[in-house]
């Protein structure tokens, strides 16, 4: 079979499997198995895309080039990752009695089709079908978000579906006039919302029409990407859900909705003059940043505050891709890899910490190094790594990103170093006592799996240090796509 | 004047009219029954005007929207909030944030705002139905407002599929319809969300013993 038809049948077929036989014993570890599956397909596939470069599949309704297939494989990596850390996690879960049976069954089948409905989203040529799978994630994600079915959780899934159902409501506005453009251009046919027709075309696409198109899929979007000022729901999303749904949340919904928005801004450039479309996306990404920098030190919960540095760095990528141009791009990119790796390591960290304080108030959460060395280190080094404290990845992206604002765009600079400087006296400031400190926590049923922590800032460590060549190839074709 | 305009533009037109007017009629309307009948009245006239572009242009993808149309947001969407509404005992009136009568004004601010957003577009369109993106626009944002002030459950997700009505409206207005395939998951992901939805109408029931959301303001920072 087709190395693209298994990657997206592997997620499709073992969450309809894990639905029909429900939660048996070796249920986690075909979890795992089908995520393990996944990333080599996926690994595979960015090998021959790397060597052979862009193909489609299904006719024309897929495609896949060097940027998507990036995004395909830190996407993949994370769902495997995710799955190793979510065996034990919710066996615990299970045992200190929050979780019933069905409701693990539940989190595994909606787990392995969140995966589906993004990998259909990043590869779709289609930006109709690009606006289903988008809703389609919202949905498999939101009971996910009410799996404990306390008070507050259903509070956070009810806003998590009401205002991303609404904000995508403006994406499908701005879809129908993105194809009401092309329409006159293109014709009355199937192939108007193809992507890769759309670019073909995209000088001769009506300006009036895309403006008011890429507002409406901006702001659209955007509340999925958790863009102020319409990202209320991401902090209780994050916070209330379980754990493992956090991290991919946050690692990679987030940069699946900013994938959507970067396809429409291709088509904005081509068709409206001034950089129309980067200056807005600018606008809200230093919006965005600063909002989400002062609110930090309010937080008291500890998932809360590192849903709002989530929606502090997509302010940062939004604004590095608004300014545009290969050193930008190249940096939206490495950033978007860096973040989604280290917040889900942190994530990871952060869940067994809660485990074993049995809160996620950080003010009872304390003396992590002492009760198990490995959690503690592995939170007190993702937190430096997010707030980019060399020699982590974060910080060579920041830096980039930094640069070259202070070259093209000087008045944002102040906003970014004030707002990154508010953000890691902030965060830092509680995670230390986390760390360090006086402690009273309890023992685990089942050990935790730490492995993806390390393997996660490992990676991100590695890539502050040194990018591989064949690393750098790919992230500067990546980069050339979007122009 | 009157007379240079097809019959079938004026049908379309007549039809929109009754939409944007079933908006208001939601906005205004205090108890849940009837509310859910004007949304499945709003869909019926959305299935006609849909119906009505199909013949004109004999595109045959319209035809089926438009059956689509009728099966799904006339029939059983409300088929479905019917019954939920007789299962969990939520009959009582509608509480709204604002007034009825400030509401109505906010609208009509909106419905002009709406209107001279979509002016410009109209005029590119080449669509006998041309004059409907504007009205397809004040729906959506009547919609967003139904959703803002009520204060229920049901009638927020009531504001939330008028809402998709409008987008239909406008995707039939402006071009006519979506490509098929693009239809159909649109009306798949809209019958998955009702479906999810009810779900979660009995967990938050179960767990606050009501549906009014102002029991659901205990998430905030700090």
């Amino acid at each position: 079979m087709d190395l693209f038809t298994l990657m997206l049948a592997i997620p499709l077929i073992s969450g309809l499997l894990l639905t029909v036989v429900g939660e048996r014993a070796w249920a986690p570890n075909l979890n795992i198995i089908a995520s393990l599956g996944t990333f080599l397909a996926s690994a595979l596939l960015t090998y021959e895309i790397v060597a052979t470069g862009p193909r489609m599949a299904f006719g024309e309704q897929f495609f896949i080039d060097s940027l998507n297939v990036f995004l395909v494989t830190l996407t993949a990596f994370v769902g495997l990752t995710t799955s190793i850390f979510s065996g034990p996690y919710m066996r615990n879960e299970y045992e200190h009695g929050r979780l019933s049976v069905p409701r693990l069954r539940l989190y595994k089948s909606m787990f392995q089709l969140f995966m589906f409905t993004m990998l259909v989203a990043l590869t779709t040529n289609n930006l109709g079908i690009l606006w289903v799978t988008m809703e389609a994630a919202t949905l498999t994600t939101v009971l996910l978000v009410s799996l404990y079915r306390t008070a507050a959780s259903l509070e956070a899934a009810w806003k998590y579906f009401i205002l991303c159902g609404v904000g995508i409501a403006q994406a499908l506005f701005g879809t129908i006039l993105l194809y009401f453009a092309a329409e006159r251009v293109l014709g009355e046919s199937g192939n108007s919302l193809l992507w890769t027709h759309l670019v073909q075309v995209k000088g001769q696409l009506e300006p009036t029409i895309m403006v008011l198109s890429f507002i409406f899929l901006l702001v659209g979007y955007g509340t999925k990407v958790g863009l102020a000022p319409l990202h209320n729901w991401l902090p209780d999303a994050h916070a209330e859900g379980p754990t493992p749904v956090s991290a991919v949340l946050s690692g990679l919904l987030l940069n699946v909705a900013l994938y959507a928005i970067l396809r429409c801004k291709v088509l904005a450039d081509g068709a409206i003059p001034d950089n129309f479309a980067g200056n807005l996306m600018m606008g809200f990404g230093l919006l965005t940043l600063a909002t989400a920098a002062f609110a930090l030190s309010r937080q008291k919960d500890i998932k809360r505050m590192f849903a709002y540095s989530s929606i502090e760095h997509m302010g940062i990528i939004t604004f590095a891709f608004g300014m545009g141009g290969p050193v930008a791009n190249f940096a939206g990119l490495l950033h978007m890899t860096m973040h989604s790796l280290t917040k889900s390591a942190i994530f990871f960290a952060v869940g067994h910490a809660t485990q074993k304080a049995g809160t996620q108030l950080i003010e009872d959460i304390r003396g992590l190094i002492r009760i198990n060395p490995v959690i503690g280190w592995g939170l007190m080094l993702g937190t430096l790594a997010i707030l980019g404290m060399p020699p982590f990845g974060v910080f060579a992206s920041e830096f980039m990103i930094l640069t070259n604002a202070m070259k093209y765009y000087a008045w944002a600079t102040p906003i970014l170093l004030v707002s990154l400087g508010v953000a890691f006296a902030a965060i830092f400031g509680k995670v230390q006592p986390m760390v360090f400190g006086e402690t009273h926590a309890r023992p685990l049923p089942h050990a935790p799996a730490i492995t993806p922590v390390f393997v996660h800032l490992a990676l991100v460590l590695m890539l502050g240090l040194y990018i591989p060549p064949y690393l750098t190839n790919w992230f500067h074709q990546a980069a050339k796509m979007m122009g | 004047m009157t007379a240079s305009i097809p019959l079938s533009a004026q049908l379309i037109n007549l039809f929109a009219s009754v939409i944007l007017l079933l908006a208001f009629a939601m906005l205004a309307q205090r108890r849940m029954l009837p509310l859910i009948n004007l949304f499945a009245y709003q869909g019926l006239a959305l299935c006609m005007s849909t119906l009505v572009v199909a013949v004109t242009t004999g595109q045959h993808h319209l035809y089926w929207s438009a059956g689509l149309t009728l099966l799904l947001k006339a029939l059983l969407l409300p088929w479905i909030l019917h019954r939920l509404v007789r299962k969990l005992h939520v009959r009582f009136d509608v509480e709204s944030l604002i007034n009825i009568p400030t509401t109505m004004l906010v609208g009509i601010v909106l419905v002009m705002v709406s209107f001279n957003v979509a002016l410009p577009i109209s005029q590119l369109s080449s669509t006998v139905s041309r004059g409907t993106l504007g009205i397809a626009l004040a729906t959506v944002m009547l919609a967003f407002l139904m959703m803002i002030t009520r204060t229920k459950a049901i009638p927020q997700v009531v504001g939330f599929l008028a809402m998709e009505n409008g987008l239909f409206l406008a995707a039939t207005s402006a071009t006519y319809g979506m490509p098929m395939v693009v239809e159909l998951g649109i009306a798949l992901d809209v019958l998955v969300g009702a479906i999810i939805l009810g779900v979660f109408f009995f967990q938050i029931r179960d767990q606050f013993d009501s549906l009014d959301i102002r029991h659901m303001e205990k998430l905030k920072d700090g």
